[in-house]
């Protein structure tokens, strides 16, 4: 349906389950990838599942200077960078009182300063183009809180402030930013659930299960494509209707 | 110098599409020229490109002018 052949993608957190599918679908729709992530192997098992088009792109985010670096290599090797999508994220769950400065400060810096970092790094390209396509992916949990998640919430919230504010600078650029905020997801991190905890989630979540990858690559999708030109500054809820916001 | 001059206005009137005789020394890109932030720092990355420098954020926050323009550029090139 979406056609983004000639475009290229920089994706972080290629190796989880939900940027693997966002990887899978960005190159579907005929997009080159650059795969980001901490661990190589998962990323080359992704790109040697998807062909040609894939780059494998190694990157710490709670490495300052490498996140710097990285919107140059990506597009050093493969041309450009039309599409960003800030995927990657941690969670160093702990109740406030007893939330350390570290738990908090490196939640912060994964999954905001990267972020800002990523946005900079790219987006003198994308003005020169005159297109571009930013999507950051936020969480419900930054629209709701959720208790042991002071830290991750923060972060999250922060995301799409930040997002619409860089939304209003670059606009008048073809440039559009854009938040997709998940609910519960089917990943290796909502599998370690046991049966209690999965009712417990399912109870407030109007569908009755959980969502899938491909459901947060489709809005991801959608937000890159040159049809959703018209779109920036918004926040894509894709939860089941567990927040209707 | 004055080919500086000449290839510094040629940008700003592409860019900003000004009239050329609008494009004198003293000329504020802003107050002006009629540009927003955002011009200014696309100016820049212009100057970048067609001289072959690098122009660091706290100097091209000194750039307000087409007369900086010219001599930030006259020196560094």
């Amino acid at each position: 349906m979406f056609d983004l052949t000639g475009k290229n993608a920089l994706v972080t957190g290629a190796s989880g389950g939900i940027g693997g599918a966002i990887a899978k679908s960005l190159h579907e729709a005929g997009a080159t990838v650059g795969l980001s992530g901490t661990r190589v192997e998962p990323l080359e098992a992704l790109a040697s599942e998807l062909g040609d088009r894939a780059h494998v792109l190694p990157c710490n985010l709670s490495d300052a200077e490498a996140v710097t670096a990285l919107p140059k290599s990506a597009a050093d090797s493969m041309g450009s960078v039309d599409i960003l999508v800030n995927n990657a994220g941690i969670t160093r769950d702990n109740i406030f009182l007893r939330m350390s400065d570290e738990e908090w400060a490196s939640v912060l810096e994964v999954n905001l300063t990267s972020t800002m970092r990523l946005c900079k790094g790219v987006i003198r390209g994308m003005m020169k183009s005159r297109w571009g396509r930013i999507v950051n992916i936020s969480s419900v949990v930054g629209a709701t809180g959720n208790p042991g998640q002071a830290n991750y919430a923060a972060s999250k919230a922060g995301m799409v402030g930040m997002s619409k504010s860089i939304a209003y600078e670059v606009a008048s650029r073809g440039i559009t930013v854009n938040c997709v905020a998940p609910g519960f997801i089917t990943t290796a991190m909502t599998d370690k659930l046991n049966d209690d905890q999965k009712s417990g989630i399912l109870g407030q979540i109007p569908a009755g299960r959980m969502g899938e990858a491909d459901e947060i690559a489709a809005a991801v999708l959608y937000l890159s494509s040159a049809e959703a030109g018209y779109v920036t500054g918004t926040t894509l809820h894709v939860n089941g209707g567990m927040a209707m916001l | 110098m004055s080919d500086v001059a000449d290839r510094v206005r040629k940008i700003v009137v592409e860019h900003l599409g000004v009239e050329e005789d609008k494009v004198v020394e003293g000329a504020s890109f802003i107050d002006d020229l009629g540009a927003d932030s955002l011009d200014t720092v696309e100016l820049v990355m212009a100057f970048e490109e067609e001289f072959g420098i690098e122009i660091p954020d706290d100097a091209a926050e000194t750039i307000q002018s087409f007369g900086d323009a010219v001599k930030f550029i006259s020196e560094a090139a």
